[in-house]
């Protein structure tokens, strides 16, 4: 049987415009995935913390405040050392390309601007997770 | 550390009895999506386990459930308890994808260690729905926590049997909530040990104990059996002092009096019922490869070409099928 | 009767046309608009049947004030145009005033940065990485003070996007001004102040609804005595909107705010006549011309209804909605920023032919950054260019009568009342937040949104039609924040409490502890603490203390 994909859906920093990770949270549920949606304002803590146990497949940050290049390091050292360095990290946000480089560069996945369809990110998901779980030799 | 996708049972175990989180999490996993790994595994950790009070908490959707759950843990941790939390939620019918949310509203526990929180969907479970709980909560057990509680919505059969399978079952219940009718249509009336009217804020909280305290009159539960009904507001954590406090009263009195003994046995009982219904299941429809058959004896239906197929008659010639089959491996 | 025959007579009845119309191709796309609202092809007088032109349209600066509050309008006055500014330290957003007040800007916006918003001072754990980023940092009053150096408060009007904090932040721009000399009563601005709609859409709050609700009476209640020329709240649809709701959510759910803190204002023992002239409103002007024209109409009509039928008003400022407008930053896009500046004109001219008071247009840089000067100049431009070039300020409220925009109009308004009937059944505004269903609500219609826009159903020039490839596509200047903001922020912060008297501070936040205690009026002890320079983060935190803090249902 196709193990769904678990997916943590949150929003870090301060800012609560949360039209994004909400819409992606809906679409990622529509493609089959259950989606463990973290809510508003967390800190890099609480998002590895819920990551760790809820061992997702992937974590989703939606960033539109400017903070990413604080955030998405912060997360993904968190996630590292707690063991849980398969997770992939990715998300969104009004992030410039520069800045997409340098965090790629840090192990983040793939980042999603202003005007990325659902789809691609679906895709992205689906094919990036899948993916790591062939590497890994589980199903 | 080995990477947790090549850990062997036994060191997984190790890792999950030592408390470390990500292994805990994917042992989980593991119970979740009936990995056999899991049975292995079990098989190493069983002895150990029993040592945690197990709740279960359901009631209809709004009640307050995760709220309170969240204030139980915070009074839980505040005696120096451990916790482990379930939530479960229901998988959308449509896409078998789920949007999980209770963690948002147990934000306050999120960052101490002794809270262990996992959400779980109701459907993409294998062999039901209390199967995985009860071996989730027994990954909690292993993993040390001394309070492990699995809350459900109270809307099905099989939310309803997760529930049961703890030591004690707590229903909770809102004004304004729609009727009492509605809880015991859902069956939550029989599994109560301990009733809790929440959203004691609201108006209409006397009407809702008075009309508790009928259902019961009605079914003449002698007084001593009673199950309790507390009356809460989650949101300010009023009341959770006094229901905390009957909860672990309620789970001294029924071990003293070996009640809580017979209980786990009930559970157990059930469950091991429950996995050889599984496996049962399983060797039917996928080991004989009774799939295939039904897909075949179904074909064209769909296109409009196929003839008309009696269900009865198919399913007798499927069963017919897995019967000869199976004498054919018991001979053999 | 056929359509052939031509004649005259025949081409005039509703019925050939209807056939002509029928016969003709229709381009392959679904008439709707961006609220995925059915439009049809053609409105004539039997649409508007029912509409009475007196007691529905009437007359500009007359009741239901469908045409516009004022009777002269634009020809009296323009409306202000008021760009949105704040970024970095209070320094560089006091040189930007400077400069918009050189270039013709006639008021002041304040943005601040999130943590500002959220009540945390610059050096708090959380405010890391976030200091100044989306707008100016207020810790304490020397920071205000450092934002209007040079700028005689009681000359301009200040307008300040704050919420959660906002009794406290105006509390430290009373005191600005004051120590500039000015009093009370000569000070004119608004602060957005409107914490329903942080739960709703924006999601920016702090403590739970109802202790919320009584610090926004608070500063109406104030405002009412002491600074009568303020607009102490913005009823504020424009995030709503921004969060992804239709048109007719827009405007429903943000005059079912308002509608909800009139009604505490009155439980408080406010005459509704002393603080409702006072109101004012925050609208969004979306990508389609006329259902936002329609919407900006149907506000004024339903607020002038019920104002006076419900809420016994009577005043006629009472009764006269006057708003806001800013331009959908949702609408633009990162592809083509150029087609932003387009995009930008014609959402701010639906906003003039709908009869705002006020416009912000956005800048053509604005998904990708805060606005550069030089965006920020031609969005100011589009404005003077539609004031002084376009003739549409000439005549008030040029489109009433069309049966098209009549009868959008009263679709707006049966739409609002259906959904005002809906909120009624849940238990009010605050009821229906905590069960997450005006969330929930918006949820779906952006979800909806965003499936017709990839379904093609819904276009977006640059996004899914004529879209270019080019990796060039998005480079255009940007503005840059770096961690320089940061820095100076935090070492302004640590001289002011280096120098402040902490045991006058210790008794301000007493005088605060104690007064939310006993439930008096707020504003007092703010402005008394503000002068004493405790910090936003020290104020917010005792009443976080003593009024909890909220945490959203989650709603999908
Ligand atoms: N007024 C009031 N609201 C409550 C109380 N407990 C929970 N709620 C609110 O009820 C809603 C549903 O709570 P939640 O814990 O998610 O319910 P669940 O679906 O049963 O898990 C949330 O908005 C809570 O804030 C209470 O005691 N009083
Ligand atoms: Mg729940």
């Amino acid at each position: 049987m196709e193990q769904p994909i678990r997916v943590l859906i949150a929003k870090p920093g301060l800012d609560g415009h949360d039209r994004g990770a909400k819409v992606v949270a809906a679409a990622m549920r529509d493609a089959g995935m259950e989606v463990i949606y973290g809510g508003l304002h967390q800190t890099p803590e609480i998002i590895a913390e819920m990551a760790v146990q809820e061992d997702v497949d992937a974590v989703g940050l939606s960033i539109l405040s400017g903070a990413h290049m604080t955030l998405f390091p912060e997360v993904k050292k968190l996630l590292d050392a707690a063991g849980a360095d398969h997770v992939l990290l990715t998300g969104g946000g009004i992030i410039p390309p520069d800045d997409i480089d340098a965090l790629q560069a840090k192990g983040v996945g793939r980042l999603f601007g202003p005007g990325s369809t659902l789809v691609e990110l679906v895709e992205y998901v689906q094919a990036e997770v899948g993916r790591r779980r062939a590497a890994a030799g589980s199903a | 550390m080995t990477a947790l996708d090549k850990t062997k049972e036994a060191e997984l175990v190790a890792r999950v009895k030592a408390g470390e989180e990500v292994a805990c999490a994917r042992m989980m996993t593991w119970a979740e999506r009936g990995d056999p790994r899991f049975a292995v595994a079990y098989d190493a950790f069983h002895a150990d386990l029993g040592r945690a009070r197990r709740l279960g908490i359901t009631g209809p959707p709004g009640a307050g459930k995760s709220t309170l759950v969240e204030r139980l843990a915070l009074h839980w941790r505040g005696l120096d308890r451990t916790v482990g939390i379930v939530a479960v939620d229901p998988t959308s019918p449509f896409t078998g994808g789920a949007l999980l949310g209770d963690r948002v509203r147990m934000g306050e526990l999120s960052l101490d260690k002794g809270v262990f929180i996992r959400s779980m969907a109701t459907r993409g479970v294998f062999g039901g729905l209390a199967r995985a709980t009860d071996d989730i909560a027994d990954v909690l057990d292993l993993n040390g926590r001394d309070m492990v509680v699995v809350e459900t919505v109270g809307v099905g059969q099989s939310e309803v049997d997760v529930a049961k399978s703890s030591d004690l079952t707590l229903v909770v219940l809102h004004p304004g909530g729609g009727d009492t009718i509605q809880a015991m249509k859902a069956g939550l009336m029989e599994v109560a040990d301990i009733y809790v009217v929440n959203k004691a804020d609201r108006p209409g909280v006397d009407r809702l104990v008075q009309q508790l305290t009928d259902i019961l009159d009605v079914r003449d539960i002698p007084l001593q059996d009673r199950p309790p009904i507390l009356t809460t507001v989650a949101t300010e954590g009023t009341g959770i002092v006094e229901l905390a406090g009957q909860i672990d009263a309620s789970l001294a009195e029924r071990e003293a009096d070996g009640r809580l003994a017979g209980r786990r046995g009930e559970n157990l009982r059930r469950r091991i019922r429950r996995i050889v219904d599984g496996r049962l299941r399983q060797d039917v429809w996928e080991l004989a490869g009774l799939s295939e058959r039904l897909d075949q004896g179904t074909a064209g239906l769909e296109s409009g070409t196929g003839a008309s197929v009696s269900a009865y008659g198919l399913a007798e010639e499927i069963l017919s099928d897995y019967r000869e089959r199976r004498h054919g491996e018991t001979q053999a | 009767m056929s359509i052939m025959d031509g004649t005259a007579t025949e081409n005039s009845s509703f019925e050939s046309w209807k056939k002509a119309y029928d016969s003709a191709a229709q381009r392959d796309v679904s008439f709707e608009t961006v609220s995925s609202e059915p439009v049809e092809a053609l409105r004539t007088a039997d649409d508007i049947e029912g509409t009475d032109p007196d007691a529905d349209i009437g007359l500009p600066g007359q009741f239901p004030y469908t045409r516009g509050p004022y009777a002269s309008m634009y020809r009296t006055r323009l409306w202000t145009m008021r760009q949105f500014a704040g970024f970095g330290t209070a320094e560089d957003t006091n040189q930007r005033y400077k400069y918009l007040l050189e270039h013709g800007q006639t008021g002041l916006s304040v943005a601040f940065d999130l943590p500002t918003l959220m009540g945390y001072d610059c050096d708090h754990p959380r405010a890391l990485g976030e200091v100044g980023k989306c707008g100016v940092a207020i810790s304490s009053l020397a920071d205000m003070e450092t934002l209007f150096d040079g700028i005689p408060l009681k000359d301009v009007t200040t307008s300040m996007t704050i919420n959660s904090p906002a009794a406290i932040i105006w509390a430290m721009y009373l005191v600005t001004a004051k120590k500039q000399g000015a009093r009370l009563d000569e000070l004119g601005g608004t602060t957005q102040n409107d914490i329903l709609k942080e739960y709703i859409a924006q999601k920016e709050f702090i403590f739970p609804p109802a202790p919320s609700m009584k610090l926004v009476v608070d500063t109406i209640e104030f405002a009412s005595k002491e600074v009568p020329k303020w607009h102490p709240v913005s009823f504020s649809g424009y995030h709503i909107r921004e969060a992804g709701s239709t048109a007719a959510q827009e405007l429903a759910f943000t005059l079912a705010d308002a509608f909800a803190y009139t009604e505490a204002c009155i439980e408080r023992g406010l005459d509704v006549d002393t603080f409702a002239k006072r109101h004012s409103f925050f609208f969004n002007s979306h990508v389609d011309f006329f259902e936002e024209i329609a919407k900006f109409r149907a506000a004024r009509r339903i607020y002038a209804r019920r104002m006076r039928d419900k809420y016994g008003a009577k005043n006629p400022r009472s009764l006269m909605l006057r708003f806001h407008t800013q331009t959908a930053g949702c609408s633009l896009t990162a592809q083509q920023p150029l087609n932003n500046i387009v995009r930008t004109a014609w959402q701010a001219l639906a906003g003039v032919l709908g009869g705002t008071q006020s416009l912000h247009t956005n800048s053509m840089d604005e998904t990708l950054s805060l606005p550069t000067e030089n965006a920020a100049k031609v969005a100011l431009r589009t404005q003077q260019l539609i004031a002084h070039e376009s003739g549409v300020a000439n005549t008030i409220d040029p489109l009433a009568g069309s049966y098209f925009v009549e009868d959008l109009t009263n679709r707006m308004e049966t739409a609002a009342n259906e959904i005002f009937d809906q909120i009624d059944e849940l238990g009010g505004v605050v009821e229906a937040i905590e069960k997450g269903w005006f969330q929930r609500e918006i949820g779906k219609a952006a979800y909806h949104f965003q499936r017709e826009l990839e379904a093609g159903r819904q276009t977006i020039v640059g996004v899914n039609k004529y879209v270019e490839n080019s990796e060039d596509d998005t480079k255009i200047e940007t503005l840059y924040i770096g961690p320089e903001a940061e820095r100076q922020a935090l070492a302004r912060h640590k001289a002011v409490k280096a120098a402040r008297d902490e045991s006058a501070v210790a008794a301000a936040l007493k005088r605060i502890r104690d007064d939310s205690r006993s439930g008096v009026n707020m504003m007092p002890a703010f402005m008394h603490a503000s002068e004493t320079y405790a910090t936003l983060g020290e104020m917010v935190d005792v009443l976080r203390e003593e009024l909890g803090t909220y945490r959203e249902p989650p709603s999908f």
